[in-house]
């Protein structure tokens, strides 16, 4: 298997590699009986459904595709096939007796189908366990049907999402990029590495970059194509957006291609001006600085306008923070940016490069939660006097049975907050959630004699 | 009746079978203080939590055991024990445990698992944990609850004095929270006392409590369903249950009878007419009231439903009683099953087949409406076709809970709600114009 795991848990790039960290860190294992959040498998959907192109079939029994087909708040503006759930579904007797023949059926029946880009083909517990061989059944496929047909080992029970978003990375770097050539090239060329394009957000981004005349080649992977994934190595700079997952990936199309990368944030006003500036000067020197500066002064002094309403809401308001690795400090620094004060931040899910970040934005240690069951929340919300809990979906309806007003910005969301345009989009969503007059009436007692 | 089609197919496109372990937990869920605890890989738990929390719009209390590939290899015995360790500490009436694929496929011993807790914490002799076995590469969703259902009971049930007024309820999987309470509500208007396995109306119903939980806050309380075994009878709701039920009854001498469904007007007046014969009282004006109005919104509807085709794709229980009740309006169904279940083979349809939602799309080409989960939504709009969404998982609509399927009144609901789907997709042609004729613009210009 040219992939192992080990490897990936011992990224080089990140500081938590050290002999004394060990395992915790970047993939700490989950506690049985407490363990909150998705597994490796889940993590590597995260980062390889968004291309819209490629078909994605799940080899395995039914819960692995069939309690999560079509669950992400990714969009395409083209084939979306990630809306389609394909597994193999394997029984009883299939996994005794080998699933391989049906998996090499299935993958034809796919492409017959749905003529996919592509065909991603994820390994799960099952078929990790009773030693399937994905990548000769892969291998087979790819030469009798003329497309890429490629394994992603990130079986469940490996470990976290955050390592299934680097075992994604892994497969993309050993079958993916470095199989193509773009059609031409600009010396102001980047990819976006780890955007999903949640509910659109990409699509608030890109117009900004246009305007520096920065080509984004390959999107990593919100709203791409099969095909452009595969030239990924031809651009000049890797922008690794929010959070370290992925960093496997911009080290390693460094160390082979010699792309550098750089680490920034689509979210809030600090991120935006530090990243586009750092990015400017990266690709065109100071020349491309002075018009990245020019564009955030023009950007800025217009969401300045828009944000005052909501700023006089949102101003010193308490908030508690949980949400995932790819952007849990970002999502702090955008928050802060529009004068929330955070009273305590979920750390579970984050690396720990990450929450070296969180710990410096909020300039105390205890704001850092390391336990972010919805219990848990709740109960700092409560304690610190928080007015709202800014989470995922798994732990909305808990807040609301706590009477807290809550606001979703997890990856089943709906709405886009990144660059200015979300912004402003956020401060009006959480104004609604703490404005609505519901609060006034929830906490009333019966009006009569019990 | 037709033929159940079973095509064994290499590639599942766009899954209806959820998996087993989250049915299990569904049923778990109605008991009272429950936590369900997954053996298994966190995706496991954490999907079908999604899944569930989605559905509902609650927060789920759902435990992984969170095997890892070590823990697979080298035996995940002590990862669960661990698991129900920690559990137990947090203070739940009873523990659901759950097997999943990942350790069916491994051998693990559910039973042993419990047996070794016993010994290893005495301190937890009082604490019920029931195992069940549910592997997701065997069946779905309703099997799972089935399973776990036979469970609860072959844990909880002791024979006794019989208590005649006592009627056990086992609600299934097609079930919603209120059909629950319209079910109690039936029973208890011919003054017996219904005792609901499982009662997902007192928990999944959306209640507001006062504090929040890390278990199900509401449900069959467990020191109640020592009872099950001194029931006069058991009412099975949904065929999947029968197993669950002959079980009692060979252990306990609880005879039962089987309702496939209750929405329907035959199939609820034979429910009125059993309890009545139980209860020796008569069918109580209230209901017969609501039977009248039933009729006459039968009468209203079938102008919309007559004739109309209707595609439809659920866990089999809940498609015996959908199909059933459309057919007596005189609609024509296809339906597509998540899982071969019993009493498929009794249902009167154009066409009926185990598979998924590409099967669905197959079988919908001439249907007037789609009636399947919210996840059959995109396929409805590829097809330019009205969706009903019913059954598992509804995830872009309120109201799951509420959803009241059974029942005199529930059955009038389902009507119309199908009528009215109908009635925005008019059956006329479209317009046209001959050429032999005028063009209007002609005429006025």
């Amino acid at each position: 298997m040219a992939l192992r795991v080990a490897d990936v848990l011992r990224e080089s790039a990140c500081e938590h590699a050290s002999v004394e960290v060990g395992r915790r860190g970047c993939s700490r294992r989950n506690v049985p009986g407490e363990a909150a959040g998705g597994c490796a498998f889940d993590g590597a959907q995260i980062v390889l459904l968004p291309v819209g192109d490629a078909a994605h079939l799940v080899h395995g029994p039914i819960a692995c595709a069939g309690n999560s087909w079509n669950n992400r708040g990714t969009r395409s503006s083209g084939p979306a096939l990630y809306r389609r759930g394909l597994t193999t579904d394997l029984t009883e007797q299939e996994i005794i007796m080998g699933g391989e023949g049906k998996l090499r059926e299935a993958i034809r029946e796919t492409v017959r189908r749905l003529s996919p880009a592509a065909v991603f083909v994820y390994a799960t517990c099952v078929t990790a366990l009773t030693g399937e061989d994905l990548d000769q059944v892969c291998r087979d496929a790819q030469a009798t049907l003329a497309l890429p047909v490629i394994p992603v080992h990130a079986a469940g029970f490996l470990g976290k999402k955050n390592l299934g978003n680097r075992l994604a990375g892994q497969a993309l770097l050993e079958h993916v990029i470095g199989t193509g050539e773009p059609p031409d090239s600009t010396p102001l060329d980047i990819n976006l590495i780890a955007e999903y394009n949640i509910a659109g957000e990409l699509w608030h981004v890109l117009p900004l970059l246009d305007e520096l005349g920065v080509r984004v080649l390959s999107r990593v992977s919100g709203d791409a194509r099969y095909r452009e994934l595969t030239f990924a190595h031809r651009a000049r700079l890797n922008l690794v957006v929010c959070g370290r997952a992925l960093l496997n990936l911009a080290r390693g199309m460094e160390e082979r291609w010699g792309v550098p990368y750089l680490e920034g944030s689509f979210y809030g006003l600090r991120e935006l001006d530090a990243t586009l500036k750092a990015l400017a000067e990266r690709l065109g020197g100071a020349p491309l600085r002075a018009r990245a500066q020019a564009l955030v002064r023009r950007e800025e002094a217009a969401a300045g306008l828009a944000l005052a309403p909501y700023r006089r809401v949102l101003a010193g308001r308490r908030a508690v923070l949980y949400t995932g690795g790819v952007k849990s400090w970002a999502m702090v620094s955008a928050l802060q940016d529009l004068g929330l004060e955070l009273t305590a931040v979920g750390t579970n899910k984050s690396s720990r490069h990450d929450v070296e970040r969180i710990r410096r934005l909020v300039g105390k240690d205890e704001c850092l939660l390391e336990d972010s069951g919805a219990g848990a929340l709740l109960a700092a919300a409560r304690r610190t006097g928080a007015d709202i809990l800014i989470a995922g979906g798994r732990n909305q309806y808990t807040a609301l049975k706590g009477r807290l007003p809550f606001l979703d910005v997890n990856q089943e969301r709906q709405e886009a907050y990144a660059g200015y345009a979300g912004l402003i989009r956020l401060a009006e969503r959480l104004t609604l959630a703490l404005e609505n007059p519901v609060w006034g009436q929830v906490g009333r007692e019966e009006p009569w004699p019990a | 009746m037709a033929r159940v089609e079973y095509h064994r197919k290499a590639l599942s496109v766009d899954p209806l079978k959820t998996s087993p372990a989250l049915g299990g937990a569904l049923a778990f869920l109605g008991l009272d203080r429950c936590i369900p605890l997954l053996h298994g890989s966190v995706g496991c738990a954490n999907f079908a939590k999604v899944l569930l929390t989605r559905h509902f719009r609650e927060p789920i209390p759902l435990a992984s055991t969170a095997l890892t590939d070590l823990g697979a290899c080298m035996g995940g015995g002590e990862t669960a024990l661990e698991a129900l360790r920690r559990v137990a500490a947090k203070g739940p009436a009873v523990i659901g445990l759950l097997s999943t694929a990942l350790t069916e496929t491994k051998g693990d011993d559910l039973a042993a698992t419990v047996r070794e807790f016993r010994a290893a914490f005495p301190e937890q002799a009082a604490l019920p944990v029931i195992a069940a076995a549910t592997p997701d590469f065997a069946g779905s969703l309703q099997e799972g609850y089935a399973a776990a259902v036979e469970a609860i009971l072959r844990e909880a049930a002791r024979p006794g004095e019989r208590k005649s007024a006592l009627v056990n309820v086992l609600a299934g999987p097609a079930f919603t929270p209120a059909d629950v309470d319209e079910v109690r509500a039936m029973v208890e208007a011919f003054g017996l006392t219904p005792l609901v396995v499982p009662d997902l109306s007192r928990s999944l119903d959306g209640h507001l409590d006062c504090e929040p939980a890390p278990w199900s806050t509401g449900g069959t309380p467990w020191e109640d369903l020592a009872d099950a075994g001194r029931a006069g009878a058991t009412l099975v709701l949904g065929p999947s249950l029968e197993t669950a039920a002959a079980h009692l009854s060979a252990a306990c001498g609880v005879p039962y009878q089987v309702f496939p469904r209750l929405s329907g007007l035959g199939a609820v007046d034979e429910f009125l007419g059993h309890l009545a014969a139980l209860s020796g009282r008569r069918v109580p004006d209230g209901l017969r009231r609501e039977r009248r109005r039933l009729l006459d919104g039968m009468l209203d509807a079938h102008f919309f439903l007559g004739g109309r085709r209707a595609a439809v794709a659920l866990e089999a229980d809940q498609l015996v009683g959908v199909a059933s009740l459309l057919t007596e309006l005189g609609m024509r169904v296809a339906g597509v099953a998540a899982t071969a279940g019993p009493g498929l083979d009794q249902v009167s349809v154009d066409r009926i087949r185990v598979g998924d939602l590409a099967d669905l799309e197959e079988l919908a080409a001439e249907a007037d409406v789609l009636i399947a989960g919210s996840q059959a939504a995109d396929l409805a709009e590829r097809l330019g076709k009205p969706l009903l969404r019913w059954g598992f998982p509804v995830l872009d609509r309120l109201g799951a809970a509420r959803r009241l399927n059974v029942g005199y009144a529930g059955t009038l609901d389902l009507l119309f709600e199908a009528a009215n789907a109908l009635a925005q997709r008019p059956v006329e042609p479209a317009a046209y114009r001959s050429p032999l004729r005028p063009q209007p613009e002609e005429v006025t210009a």
